[in-house]
């Protein structure tokens, strides 16, 4: 698996928010994006899941590679953490989902209800779906907001199996991870004001 | 696929899924109908296969505006957006799970309600079948509406705007079909013209919700 951006401009509602962005990241990596609030770094990464289109540049080898999370983890608060793990597996093909269970320390939970579970646990039951899509890029936005030290640690321990087996991880966060990572600083990217042309942003 | 239309029976019959609500609108329209009208078993009889054609298309429009704006607010669209399910079939897939949830309710009851309305004897058979063949069409044209207003708030208005006028053919139709059969006409030529009305609706709509919910989700 190799994920190659070449010069990327990506904007969110028609404006331009950075432009110029390349990197590129190959299996066993891992990628940490940082940069201030707004500068841009969902956008980044909803480009590289596919969500939005880049204004400019390209992504390659992401297509059908990317397990994607964002601040919402897509749980139905009416399903039990197992049913909502089951179901998110049988979307992407697969059946097992007892090592992601025990990777985030879920097993306790399983027959819970998700509208049951607190903030952080979800948090978690969120993050074991990245191992059951059995994707090879994890595309990670903040996945460590309100999660405690211990499951943060967890986290990384996941994230580390995840790269051992040759996955790759672009993660957006604020705090050190403890990871063996490269860090990309988007700061200096941002797009001037008026740099990029909106497309047909304004018709839609 | 299929785990997502197990997944969307399982979230609407259980706790705040909101299954019944159409139903239950659909019983409040028909049982409400001859205490505004009047006591004229006539004139119940002549507006019955109408009445029932308009409660049925209501109480499915009623339950629309949640079928993407729940995974759009809790984030699960975009999840499915990444997944490997094209998302012409996750919307067919959703359409698919409303009308058994709410259209088929409704295509089973219609003819206990009938029976309200004084509905002819010769009417129930073809009402019914009338029914079952234009509610997947409505669960479809509505998911298409439900597609265009994902991520607009409170976009339940816009959404009913814009899905009554293609409600209409669906509904003249099958109304159509239904008043003819109580008067003891063929009712065949609507019947196949709401068959076709359906079938190129399910052919056609998958993909234009795929398209603008593509563009939505931007």
């Amino acid at each position: 698996m190799e994920l190659t951006v070449t010069d990327l401009a990506v904007g969110r509602g028609g404006v331009p928010v950075l432009a110029g962005v390349s990197f590129g990241l190959v299996g066993g990596r891992a990628l940490v994006l940082r940069g201030p609030n707004g500068s841009g770094k969902t956008t980044l990464l909803r480009t590289v899941a596919g969500l939005q289109d880049p204004m400019a540049g390209s992504v390659q080898g992401a297509e059908d590679q990317v397990a994607y999370a964002a601040h919402a983890d897509g749980l139905k608060a009416a399903l039990s953490v197992a049913e909502n793990l089951r179901f998110w597996a049988s979307v992407f093909g697969q059946r097992d989902i007892d090592p992601a269970l025990r990777a985030f320390d879920l097993e306790a939970l399983v027959d819970r209800r998700a509208g049951q579970l607190s903030a952080g646990q979800k948090r978690r039951l969120g993050l074991a779906r990245m191992v059951v899509t059995a994707r090879p890029l994890w595309v990670l936005d903040e996945p460590t907001v309100s999660l405690d030290a211990a499951s943060v640690a967890l986290f990384a321990d996941a994230v580390r199996a995840h790269m051992a087996q040759g996955g790759a991880a672009l993660i957006a966060t604020h705090i050190d991870l403890g990871l063996e990572a490269d860090i990309f600083d988007v700061t200096p990217y941002r797009a001037k004001p008026g740099a990029v042309a909106a497309s047909d942003e304004a018709f839609l | 696929m299929r785990a997502l239309f197990v997944r969307d029976l399982a979230l609407a019959l259980r706790a705040g899924g909101g299954f019944g609500l159409g139903l239950a609108f659909f019983l409040i329209v028909v049982v409400l109908v001859p205490f505004s009208v009047g006591p004229s078993p006539e004139l119940l009889a002549r507006i019955a296969p109408g009445v029932l054609w308009l409660g049925a298309l209501l109480a499915c429009l009623l339950s629309l505006d949640r079928l993407l704006a729940v995974d759009w607010e809790d984030g699960a669209l975009d999840l499915l957006a990444t997944s490997p399910l094209p998302l012409e079939g996750v919307v067919a897939v959703k359409a698919g799970a409303h009308w058994v949830t709410t259209g088929l309710p409704l295509v089973l009851v219609a003819p206990v309600l009938g029976v309200l309305l004084n509905l002819a004897p010769a009417g129930y058979a073809v009402l019914v079948l009338s029914l079952a063949l234009g509610t997947p069409a409505l669960s479809m044209i509505g998911a298409f509406g439900a597609a265009l207003t994902v991520g607009i708030k409170r976009g339940g208005l816009l959404m009913s705007l814009l899905v009554l006028p293609l409600y209409v053919p669906t509904l003249i139709f099958g109304a159509e079909a239904a008043r003819r059969a109580a008067q003891g006409l063929d009712p065949a030529t609507p019947l196949l013209f709401l068959a076709g009305i359906t079938g190129g609706v399910l052919a056609v709509m998958p993909f234009a919700a795929g398209a603008v919910l593509r563009v939505n989700l931007r």
